[in-house]
């Protein structure tokens, strides 16, 4: 349960960073908060040669709460981010995930980027950067270029961050409607554990209460976060309900092909996609409908 | 192979020690086997179990979950830390005893300092608030209850400025 030897480099900068990351490229990962990529390597599922630590690079720690969008740095915790009012003023789905992402202790370490980057098919943030269309801007020593979250995750725990990029800011859509309301729901076997399935829904209406604007999807039943853009798109117009949601939600569990293993079976996964799909969009609607 | 040694600077409890570590030394392996801090305990080593909770610059994270070099510059507080000067335990160790908040007192330290924690922010924390603030620490004894009850002592006691 020891990690493997390894060299270390603290960066000083992002600079220092990319340029640590084009001289060692696979050999080496960036270690942000660690509480998953330093069990990964103390299971030897990891050995990288390098590790480039980025905690004390004060410029990828920021919240920057803009008209259109929340930026974030890549290694700002998940603690800042869980107890910023004014960042869940605009973007209510980050503090309502992050009550579902580990610990305290975890969360006081644990970085928004990092848990993007490492992808896991049920962790919490993935999914909410799959529905909102976050976009991440990924830097390399010559190149920095911006991908919208659909285009990032890859699969379980793969991303198509190049082995010379880092991470570096996270951009989350706030939705700017008047009466929107947000929703996100998990089953796990105990408080804080990864998601068996979870799933987020963000929903906008106007004031006859019928959906103008509508994302939501589900976690932890698929190789990466699934969003549901042609069923959300078929709320617009629409008044919510337990009947409509429930279709709605069947229909997206439906169209998922989760894996059995260990703690769950495919079936078990799909039952409970439909469940929550159902549950967090009418708690979204409700809380649209009630917004001032 | 030899390992590189990194030289780390970290406060420890209140005193500057500086050592130096391979890269690969867990802070927690560092605080017992180095500096003979055994308070704090070293139990799944991979962020489950919260026996090895530390205080990082005021806020309780896993030390089993960072390296040491990377403490270099910031400064930990052990269980050790939280005795009085004069050795006598705190309100809070002592109302773990009173409310018999332990028995075999492997998950203890990491329970203190979650609670601490806690009580360091929010000095009249609700049954709920305890409980959700030592959500990422195990006991395997006690059933939780009379921890939850021990913090809510220690909070009471606290209000009233006990010493």
């Amino acid at each position: 349960m020891k990690s493997p030897p390894f060299e270390y480099a603290r960066a000083a900068s992002i600079e220092e960073a990319c340029e640590l990351m084009h001289q060692h490229g696979d050999a080496a990962k960036i270690i942000a908060g660690g509480q998953s990529l330093v069990p990964m390597m103390a299971f030897r599922l990891l050995r990288p040669s390098w590790l480039i630590d980025i905690n004390e690079i004060a410029a990828l720690k920021f919240v920057a709460v803009e008209t259109d969008a929340v930026r974030m740095g890549a290694c700002t915790r998940q603690r800042v981010v869980a107890r910023d009012d004014a960042l869940a003023a605009r973007v209510p789905l980050l503090r309502q995930a992050l009550v579902c992402v580990g610990h305290t202790q975890t969360r006081n370490r644990g970085t928004v980027g990092g848990s993007l980057v490492h992808a896991d098919p049920s962790a919490e943030l993935p999914l909410v950067a799959q529905i909102l269309e976050a976009r991440l801007v990924l830097r390399a020593k010559s190149e920095t270029r911006t991908l919208p979250a659909a285009e990032f995750f890859a699969g379980p725990m793969m991303t198509n961050l190049r082995a010379d990029e880092c991470l570096e800011e996270i951009q989350w859509p706030v939705w700017r409607e008047r009466k929107t309301g947000s929703a996100f729901t998990e089953i796990s076997r105990r408080h804080g554990d990864f998601a068996m399935v979870a799933a987020a829904a963000q929903i906008a209406v106007d004031d006859d209460g019928r959906c103008t604007r509508a994302t939501f999807g589900v976690g932890g039943a698929a190789p990466a976060p699934v969003a549901f853009p042609e069923l959300a798109q078929s709320l617009i117009g629409h008044r919510l309900d337990k009947t409509k949601s429930r279709a709605v939600a069947q229909e997206a569990a439906a169209a998922l092909e989760p894996d059995s293993d260990i703690h769950a079976s495919a079936a078990y996964r799909r039952h409970l996609a439909g469940v929550l799909a159902a549950r967090v969009l009418l708690d979204a609607y409700d809380s649209a409908r009630s917004a001032a | 192979m030899s390992e590189a040694l990194y030289s780390i600077a970290v406060e420890v409890n209140g005193t500057q020690r500086v050592d130096r570590v391979s890269a690969r030394t867990s802070l927690v392996d560092w605080l017992r086997e180095y500096l003979h801090l055994t308070g704090t305990h070293v139990g799944c080593e991979h962020g489950i179990c919260g026996a090895c909770s530390v205080m990082l610059d005021g806020e309780p994270v896993r030390s089993c979950l960072m390296y040491a070099v990377q403490a270099d510059g910031h400064r930990i507080v052990t269980v050790e830390g939280l005795a009085r000067p004069d050795g006598q335990l705190s309100i809070l160790q002592d109302s773990f005893c009173e409310a018999h908040g332990l028995q075999c007192g492997y998950c203890t330290p990491g329970m203190l300092i979650a609670a601490q924690a806690l009580l360091d922010t929010n000095p009249r924390p609700t049954d709920e608030q305890i409980r959700d603030a030592i959500a990422g620490n195990l006991c395997r004894c006690t059933g939780y209850q009379q921890i939850v009850d021990a913090i809510a002592l220690a909070a009471e006691r606290m209000a009233k400025g006990a010493t």
